[in-house]
């Protein structure tokens, strides 16, 4: 065993239980901090450790399987987990960079600073790697909306996430609004941000060499945040309102200068720096010892040269502090005047607080005395766990359940159903919520909210992105891996919808506490499946975030993995809505038939809200997905596309009805139902999409033409309504259910 | 003509009035709210967005920069002082034009497109639309309705001074309908949309495009 050299001035901490319940340590991943390091820590040392060793630093359950995931390919630029975002080359000598992270234990406890918080912290990791971050997107989770509490946290989060974004100048083009009982109590804020960058632009976030000046820039370090990765890495139970001093407070206004003021400097004077970084989870902790790790060096931190907002503070709350809008750069010795220079023209101040050293020991120095010297390699090596993994059996037997024992749905009730699934939260317009978000800002945004997928181009570019978010919790709690698989094929088919080729993921990875089997299970399965079905669509994992523990007293949320899905348009100018467009267009059903078996209701939001159950299989065919994903930007690409929509939640009916509604056109299906209506009309088969062609276009080879745009009514089988009535129930949901609250 | 575009610390559609303005063959420079001058421009506009996070007030603290003696002194030539959004209410608040902004009477931010009817089409601005023509163009602002005293809105409306008035839905609660106003000279307008983000058919409208030829018409 070797023994670090215990810092010079500060004895061991004693570490009682009360300590180590404050840093979310157990008793025995304290003592394997000591035998790592031959000693026990001081103090300043354990709270360092205990923050990257945290769930939320440290991944300690979700990293061992990240192996999993397929990585590489031909247009990644990053390794995964390696830097702030993933990066992937979209020709033309550009870049995109993109994560999604969460932010939920803040949202639940103060939703509008925890929502905000996590928009500025997203939009930090895209600006650390040097890109101009281009859009934003929020994949929010809340319990029944009925609840005023759950009311609060939705109004909250929504304010909380336009009162950051708008303030930033990045439009928030996207995301998905789902209510679950499970949620209550517990929502999920994951908040995603892309980025475009010049190729030979890019930074990463290393310290450099030895020698190399560590340089804080933005906020003042103050109180707030303290221990937030901690927070983030236990459950929530009534004690955790008194958490809120953990909950950071934003300002907008410093991170837009921030942003302006790095991407800036990256593009124009790149050589002055080594690396950059944001501080986030853990603050100049995790930021600094990170990037050491990265650089394969040391470092040596003054902590009396942070400048402060609050008096008072010791090396502890410095070191640990999650104050926002906070930057490390890793600046060149002789541009360091020029650093300090640069950020003043934008009325930032930029400090020295310390450099990169040659020794791997992560130190910490308080005026001479010197509080922490512990090595890189031990604070960023934290245990991993692989704990027992069981199906949970109540979960199993409900998927086991035979929707075909379910009575049929009645012909004279197929409107009432209808109209039902239209004000559904999940399914009704979510104007409501991007009204509040500046989504045309930046004048790239050529498709917007309420579409399939968001469009964004590229000043100089022929080429666009596509964007969206899919988390489909239902059906990952039923099957585990199916769903995940299912969340990927969903937001490919999202993408593809635009004529985008979809190219690369990010994920989200929302899950109860991990400990215990069942969760734990979910975890593995939802991995599995989510690498597999990147493997088939060839979209490597370029980024993403782990968010355990989200569990409050009423129990474990619904398990949900995010998919965030980038596709890139070879012409923007070619990009398809799901809007119906001209009276006369014929529509057509692509991928499986019109006809589906009882088996598709499974998981259904038909089953939730007509049987009150969430039961039955989750089918998957991923052959018929990638098929169905290339058929769709194959026929964008050669202009073929009039509208195209894919069908999930709701099924053909609702997918049908909101073509029309968004196009303000209605139309009439002749194809004869056969078979179960039910699920025909509402069943979620994948692999599926609607799309409207001129009436010349022959789509034969992939799909049965169905029917025909036009009139102002919505025609399907036994479902006869005027659009005004579809739309009516389809844009009110939400304000009803929020407006006044 | 050689358009200034002012940048506050917290403006963000300085670069998107850039584009538009030189999508129509213009020269626009964005303009450090810390110059001094003015000089050698023919047309200044002030973009949206949060000057200084809108702390204290919308636009409170941004009419104290440096460049605000000299837009006084280019808008007392006559030459066109053009603010939307943030700009409007900056122009409010360094008393270029009149009224104040308030927080939208739904008490929520909102963006979306929105109809404008142009009330006069005989202006420095509106010399490309026809009279009485509705124009959409989009709106995104939680702090635009537009208010001031019975005998000023009196006043503003005898004198032909609101160019632009809301129409169909009232996104905000602006007092008559009132989305833009000018000054009495008619060189200084503000308004709350955003022609900017209506200026190119790829993003869903050019609307905004009258406006900008309207300037250009009449001022190079």
């Amino acid at each position: 065993m070797t023994i670090s050299p215990p810092p010079a001035d500060a004895a061991p901490a004693v570490a009682t239980d009360e300590v180590l319940a404050q840093i979310a340590l157990s008793r025995e991943e304290y003592a394997l901090a000591c035998e790592m390091l031959g000693r026990a820590p001081s103090d300043v040392e354990l709270g360092m450790i205990g923050a990257l060793w945290s769930e939320h630093c440290g991944y300690k359950h979700s990293r061992p399987l990240f192996h999993h995931f397929p990585t590489d390919g031909e247009h990644i630029l990053t390794r995964l987990g390696e830097e702030n975002a993933g990066a992937i080359d979209i020709g033309g000598g550009m870049v995109a960079v993109m994560k999604i992270e969460s932010h939920n234990h803040p949202s639940a406890i103060e939703p509008y600073e925890g929502a905000a918080t996590g928009v500025g912290g997203i939009v930090r990791d895209i600006f650390a790697m040097g890109a101009q971050p281009i859009a934003l997107l929020d994949s929010l989770r809340f319990g029944p909306l009925d609840d005023p509490r759950n009311r609060r946290l939705c109004v909250g989060v929504v304010e909380g996430i336009g009162g950051y974004g708008n303030c930033l100048g990045i439009p928030t083009v996207g995301g998905e609004l789902v209510i679950g009982e499970s949620y209550s109590g517990n929502p999920l804020v994951n908040a995603m941000c892309l980025g475009i960058a010049p190729r030979d632009s890019l930074i990463s976030a290393t310290a450099g060499p030895p020698g190399t000046q560590l340089m804080i820039v933005g906020a003042d370090t103050g109180r707030d945040g303290l221990h937030g990765a901690t927070f983030a890495s236990v459950e929530l139970d009534e004690s955790s309102a008194e958490r809120r001093p953990a909950v950071q407070v934003g300002n907008p206004f410093l991170e837009k200068s921030l942003m302006d003021a790095c991407v800036g400097l990256v593009r124009e004077h790149r050589e002055w720096l080594e690396g950059l970084q944001d501080c986030g989870a853990a603050g100049i902790t995790s930021s600094t010892v990170e990037m050491a790790e990265r650089a394969g060096t040391g470092i040596r931190i003054q902590t009396q040269r942070v400048p402060r907002r609050e008096s008072g503070m010791s090396p502890y709350e410095v070191m640990l502090s999650e104050s926002q809008e906070r930057m490390i750069a890793a600046v060149k010795p002789q541009h360091v005047d020029d650093v300090r220079a640069w950020f003043e023209h934008w009325e930032l101040h930029a400090e020295v607080i310390g450099e990169v050293t040659g020794d791997g020991i992560a130190r910490v120095l308080d005026g001479e005395r010197e509080v922490a010297a512990a090595p890189v390699s031990v604070m960023t090596n934290p245990p991993s766990y692989t704990p027992d993994a069981k199906r949970d059996p109540s979960s199993a037997a409900r998927a086991a359940f035979d929707p075909s024992t379910l009575p049929d749905l009645a012909p004279a009730a197929a409107n009432d159903a209808l109209l039902r699934l239209l004000s559904s939260p999940n399914i009704a317009s979510k104007r409501w919520v991007y009204r509040q978000y500046d989504h045309m800002v930046g004048t790239n945004t050529v498709v917007a909210p309420g579409s399939d997928a968001a469009v964004l181009r590229i000043r100089g570019l022929q080429q666009g992105l596509a964007v969206c978010t899919d988390g489909p919790g239902r059906a990952v709690e039923l099957d585990p891996y199916a769903g995940a698989v299912r969340a990927v094929a969903e937001a490919a088919r999202n993408v593809a919808c635009t004529g985008a080729r979809p190219v690369a993921v990010t994920d989200c990875l929302n899950f109860a506490n991990p400990e215990r089997p069942a969760i734990y299970h979910q975890l593995q399965e939802s991995i599995t499946g989510m690498a597999d079905a990147c493997r088939a669509f060839g979209t490597p994992v370029v980024s993403g975030n782990a968010s355990l523990y989200n569990e409050s007293e009423d129990g474990p949320v619904t398990p949900t993995p995010v998919v965030g899905m980038l596709g890139i348009i070879s012409d923007v100018q070619q990009a398809v809505r799901m809007a119906f467009q001209d009276e006369g267009d014929e529509v057509w059903l692509l991928g499986a038939g019109l006809e589906q078996d009882a088996l598709s209701l499974g998981g259904s939001e038909y089953l939730q809200l007509q049987h009150g159950m969430s039961a039955g299989p989750i089918d998957v065919n991923l052959d018929a997905e990638v098929q169905l994903v290339n058929a769709l930007v194959a026929l964008a690409e050669a202009g073929a596309l009039k509208s195209a929509h894919d069908c999930s939640d709701g099924g053909l009916a609702v997918a049908l009805a909101e073509c029309a509604i968004a196009g303000g056109v209605g139309l009439t299906v002749d194809a004869e139902i056969k078979g179960r209506l039910d699920a025909a009309l509402f069943g979620e088969a994948g692999a599926r999409a609607i799309v409207s062609t001129q009436p010349s276009a022959d789509l034969t080879r992939i799909g049965v033409k169905i029917g025909t745009v036009g009139g102002d009514r919505i025609q399907l089988g036994p479902i006869d309504m005027p659009l005004a009535e579809a739309s009516e129930a389809w844009e009110s949901a939400l304000p009803n259910l929020l407006d006044g609250s | 003509m050689r358009f200034a575009v002012l940048v506050f610390p917290g403006t963000w559609s300085d670069w998107d009035c850039v584009h538009a303005l030189e999508d129509l063959g213009q020269a626009a420079e964005r303009v450090w709210h810390r110059e001094g001058s003015l000089d050698g421009y023919d047309g200044v506009i002030l973009p949206g967005g949060f000057s200084y996070g809108d702390h204290l007030r919308c636009g409170a603290i941004a009419r104290f920069s440096p460049v605000m003696s000299a837009l006084d002194r280019f808008a007392a030539t006559g030459k066109p002082v053009f603010g939307s959004c943030n700009g409007f209410q900056i122009l409010c608040e360094a008393g270029l034009l009149p009224g104040v902004l308030l927080r939208n009477a739904s008490l929520q931010f909102r963006c979306q497109p929105q109809l404008l009817r142009v009330e006069r089409s005989d202006t420095g601005f509106t010399s490309a639309c026809t009279p009485s023509q509705v124009l959409q163009l989009p709106i995104s602002h939680g702090e635009g309705q537009y208010f001031a005293e019975p005998s000023v809105l009196d006043e503003l409306e005898d004198a032909g001074r609101v160019l632009f008035r809301y129409h169909g839905e009232n996104p905000n609660g602006s007092l008559r309908d009132i989305a833009g106003v000018t000054n009495a000279a008619g060189n200084v307008l503000g308004m709350m949309p955003h022609p900017e983000r209506a200026s190119d058919a790829l993003l869903g409208g050019i609307d905004g495009n009258h406006i900008w030829r309207s300037m250009i018409e009449t001022w190079s």
